[in-house]
């Protein structure tokens, strides 16, 4: 029994090995942000979020498979929220109560709490039945419709009734039977469990066949070695079974746990949903393309941890950038340049683990993993100069990037000066354009943006932050050439008060 | 010939020597140490330590052993061996429990267990000792002694009559019914397996690994007495077997035979020294059967080593340095000078080594050798350094040095380290040249470690010997003992010249 929401044909990983560059990846984009807002202050649906989130799918039905599940959660709020709450109530009232938790370790106590524990667990999955008998048919994605199918499959009356069967059984209270073997030195071994013969059987053929001997002796009431020796050879025989039962317990508790991870991640969705609702953002799912094509367009696309953190609507971008390898933006200080690298960059990651997006529409390939290499306002390790330490980062980057990958640079290599930087910067962007890799580039080394424009490639674009005459800024990027200037005139007027 | 010992040609060499303490001169040559090593996993079980204590005297009897060993030198027959050696170990140790158990039938099993093993031990060791071409008179003598036995009447039918009950045995089977304090014991008709039908019920929930529940329950040797009264019941609803069982028992309770287990017990000398020596040949190190001869004292030894200090080295992952030795035509005594920490002790402790070594049957370290059958090893290694009693230490000496001379013959081999230190030089220049008149006289082997370099020249009867360093680091031992004149100068030069204060360099430093 799966659950089977997150991969048509395989469980969720609990502990996906992260990207070894997530520590950056969240920095740079603000990706705490977005949690925050899945999270609504349950740090277990944050740290699905983050996980999900960082585990980029690269398979285009995967990615389609979850949205098509996130629709169905979209429309039917209060019926995924019921299925999560059962799956938590369970996992928690286990916890509470003790339920099945051992304390002494001999078989017969675990035997006696795995049947309280299961009689428990079977009283949920009678809950869950219910739903999906219920509410099936008002889903309509694959995901829900196999699960609500598993459901009813798997745990039907009959099914239901043979559990309670055995969990009587296994109460003992005619005795238990056990069969063993003589081993080495006459020892007794190999115990094993046996069912008793039916009692109902044939009576006239049970009178009439021939009784096989029978002997027998009783422990003496004050012997209190020998009630213990016998109730460990009580306890040999029932091992296997307290084992196949305590193991029963934890697997469908298990299938809990999962059907809880699992529905962490569309609980998330519906609560960010909640909050751009609210705030009166759009949302859309993207149309995601294969990793090979290079199509990258988009309408209204914001920055969505920007809207969460200003709790408003925020500007948004309107760009065709197909066809394109090399983004170099350039322009106005504060002109909304990162913001425009960051709702980029979230974007992809949304997109690539099943969400929607910030964006009124948004089409775009995949990438085989995003990197993110932002300016570092100063070394924390101190053990190395600025530079050294982006390009040990930049390093870092190509020990792990893949073809079709996808890099976003924020104001690198400025740490030395602008011939160098440039000669570095360029050095590295012609190398993985080369390799088929997505660059965009957010810099203020005009040499190097020039340089590039001189290029006049087919697949290079350049995009400046829009500035108005008079210095005003819409916070929107424009396609155009790479000025000299970043305006930082214009920001030290503004700081300093100094009118024109 | 009939087969009597493994150890001993014949058997009055070796009898009642169980209890032999190390010789004297053990802890001077490091040989307690040799012997503790080689004897370490094996002391107490099988006391061996007594073996390494009695040296032979007797060519033919050394040779018996160096073809023993040379035939266990083929490492298949080696294992062989020891597979049956640890057959006989775990008999022993069935033995021992059965002492300590109650209850009858329990007894009986592990005693059924114990024939089990020995028969399987007697059997394969008959035809792994058949299967190899043995060229030692003792392992020949044992082969037709284990073969006459395996085919005895006796033995072929205790086996049969094992392996009748152990598969009888094997099919019992029971069920025990459990209702309170009540036990019922009957025969078993194929119930069905309960446990697996409650798994199969609950097979859809399973969702990849979980923790193992089951209580890991160790199956004692010995039994409580519940289970020895179910064990009884079980014995009443299989009357026959264990009525053959109880017969069998008491009509085999002395299934061992003596010869066979003395070799076993003997035969872990050969063993032990194997897999001892075998450490040392990992490292490249060589074994070679020496030449043993009782009339001509032009001994020799290539690649030699003192086996304690190898042993060390080896275990601290450092090399072995090896030495070569001869004596030829009138030589008997090495004098070895030279400076300190250079392996002159050494050197001295890896000639008596060998020739003790040698004359217990055993391969020696190097690669060739001709050793000498010695009637016995004297030593004289200076003690701690005693700074109160100096005077008192040059008596001892003289009374040591006496005693040894007084026991040596012609044949003995004599080691002296370092004597005489506590006096003056001059004293120490007579003392020694008195001492080296009385060796020269008994004309027997002698290694003399000594700083009196007057003694390395001291006729056409001594060898000098130097341990040296490396010129261009006076610092830094080579651990060669080479023959060389003893200058007892050169060392100290060298030092001098690397710090340039040698009377040239002086002279040059000095500028007016």
């Amino acid at each position: 029994m799966k659950a089977f929401l997150m991969f048509k044909d395989r469980d969720l990983n609990p502990n996906p090995e992260l990207p070894p560059y997530e520590r950056d990846l969240t920095q740079d984009l603000e990706l705490n942000t977005l949690y925050k807002a899945m999270a609504m202050e349950n740090a277990d649906l944050f740290d699905v979020a983050r996980k999900v989130v960082l585990s980029s799918l690269n398979d285009l039905d995967t990615i389609l498979y979850r949205q098509n599940i996130l629709k169905d959660c979209l429309k039917n709020p209060s019926i995924v929220r019921d299925i999560y709450n059962i799956a938590v109530e369970t996992i928690e009232n286990r916890r509470k109560h003790h339920l099945g938790s051992v304390l002494f370790n001999y078989p017969s106590s675990i035997l006696y709490g795995s049947v309280q524990l299961l009689q428990y667990f079977v009283e949920m999955l009678k809950k869950l039945k219910h739903i999906a008998d219920e509410h099936a048919n008002e889903f309509e994605s694959e995901g829900f419709t196999a699960f609500f199918a598993m459901l009813k499959k798997e745990l039907d009356d009959e099914y239901f009734a043979s559990i309670q069967n055995h969990l009587k059984e296994l109460q003992f209270r005619d005795g238990v039977l056990i069969s063993a073997e003589l081993i080495s030195g006459n020892v007794g071994d190999n115990y094993v469990l046996r069912k008793p013969p039916d009692k109902k059987g044939n009576w006239m053929k049970r009178i009439l066949s021939k009784k096989p001997p029978v002997y027998s002796f009783s422990i003496h009431p004050r012997d209190e070695g020998g009630a213990r020796a016998l109730s460990e050879l009580r306890d040999r025989g029932i091992n296997l079974v307290a084992n196949a039962l305590a193991q029963s317990a934890e697997h469908i508790l298990s299938f809990f746990n999962m059907l809880r991870l699992e529905l962490s991640f569309y609980i998330g969705c519906l609560n960010l949903y909640d909050l751009l609702t609210q705030i009166g953002e759009p949302i859309s799912f993207p149309f995601p393309v294969a990793s090979s094509e290079r199509k990258h367009t988009f309408k209204g696309l914001y920055d969505i941890c920007l809207a969460l953190t200003m709790k408003r609507k925020v500007v948004g971008n309107d760009l065709n950038i197909d066809n394109k390898d090399l983004v170099i933006v350039t322009g106005a200080n504060q002109g909304g340049k990162s913001t425009f690298l960051r709702s980029i960059g979230i974007a992809q990651l949304m997109m690539q683990c099943g969400m929607f997006v910030p964006a009124e529409y948004f089409c775009a390939n995949i990438c085989g993993k995003l990197f993110t290499h932002y300016k570092r306002k100063e070394d924390v390790t101190m053990k190395s100069g600025k530079l050294d330490e982006e390009l040990s980062r930049m390093s870092d980057i190509l020990d792990h990037i893949t073809i079709n990958s996808m890099v976003l640079f924020n104001e690198s290599f400025a740490a030395t000066n602008e011939r160098e930087g440039t000669e570095i910067a360029r050095q590295i962007v012609s190398a993985l354009v080369e390799k088929h890799i997505k660059v965009l580039f957010v810099t203020h080394l005009y040499e190097f943006a020039h340089g590039f424009y001189e290029k006049k490639m087919e697949n290079a674009l350049f995009l400046r932050a829009e500035r108005k005459s008079e210095g005003k800024r819409t916070y929107r990027v424009i396609e155009g050439e790479p000025l000299q200037t970043s305006f930082g005139e214009d920001l030290f007027k503004k700081i300093f008060g100094i009118a024109n | 010939m009939v087969f009597e010992s493994i150890l001993f040609k014949r058997l009055e060499d070796g009898i009642n020597k169980d209890t032999e303490d190390q010789p004297d001169f053990f802890p001077d040559l490091n040989l307690d140490q040799v012997v503790k090593a080689i004897t370490a996993s094996r002391q107490e079980e099988y006391n061996i330590k007594p073996f390494f204590h009695i040296p032979l005297h007797d060519i033919d009897a050394i040779t018996y052993r160096q073809e023993i060993m040379g035939d266990l030198e083929n490492e298949l027959l080696f294992e062989s061996i020891k597979a049956f050696s640890q057959k006989m170990h775990s008999i022993r140790v069935y033995l021992k429990l059965i002492d300590k158990l109650y209850y009858k039938y329990n007894k009986q099993g592990w005693f059924l267990k114990a024939v089990e093993i020995y028969c399987d031990a007697i059997t394969n060791l008959g035809d792994a000792l058949s299967s190899f071409d043995l060229k030692s008179r003792g392992l020949i003598n044992f082969r037709e002694y284990v073969t006459e036995y395996t085919r005895s009447d006796r033995f072929i039918s205790l086996q049969m009559e094992t392996n009748t009950l152990k598969k009888d045995l094997s099919t019992v089977r029971y069920c025990i019914h459990i209702d309170g304090s009540r036990v019922r014991v009957r025969q078993y008709q194929s119930e069905i397996d309960y446990s697996a039908e409650v798994e199969k019920t609950f097979e859809k929930f399973k969702q990849g690994a979980v923790k193992d529940y089951r209580l890991q329950y160790r199956t004692d040797a010995g039994m409580n007495h519940v289970e020895a009264k179910i064990l009884e019941l079980v014995a009443q609803l299989f009357p026959e077997i264990f009525s053959h069982l109880d017969h069998y028992c008491s009509e085999n309770a002395h299934f061992l035979d003596e010869k066979i287990a003395t070799f076993d017990r003997e035969v872990q000398f050969y063993i032990a020294y194997l897999e001892f020596i075998a450490i040392f040949k990992q490292v490249g190190l060589k074994f070679c059967y020496p030449e043993i001869t009782s009339t001509r004292k032009e001994v020799f030894n290539s690649e030699g080593y003192d086996l304690a200090l190898a042993y060390k080295l080896i275990i601290e992952k450092q090399s072995v340095v090896c030495n070569d030795f001869y004596l030829k035509d009138k030589e008997r005594i090495f004098v070895v000078s030279g400076p300190n920490q250079g392996g002159k002790t050494t050197f001295a402790r890896t000639f008596g080594q060998l020739h003790y070594l040698a004359s217990l049957g055993c391969p020696v370290p190097g690669r060739e050798a001709r050793l000498f059958l010695f009637d016995r090893i004297l030593t004289h290694f200076e003690k701690e350094e005693n700074i109160k009693n100096l005077h008192g230490k040059l008596q001892d000496d003289l009374v040591r040095i006496h005693s040894i001379l007084d026991q040596a013959s012609s044949n003995s081999i004599v080691i002296l380290n370092e004597i005489f230190t506590s006096t003056t030089l001059k004293d120490a220049i007579f003392l020694s040249s008195k001492v080296m008149e009385k060796i020269l006289q008994l004309d027997l082997l002698c290694v003399w470690v000594t700083f009196i370099v007057e003694l390395a020249s001291y006729n056409e009867k001594t060898v000098s010997v130097v341990s040296t360093v490396v010129p261009e680091n006076p610092a830094q031992r080579t651990f060669k003992i080479v023959r060389k004149p003893a200058d007892g100068l050169s060392f100290a030069l060298s030092i001098a010249e690397k710090y340039r204060l040698t009377q040239d360099y002086i002279r040059e430093r000095i500028k007016v």
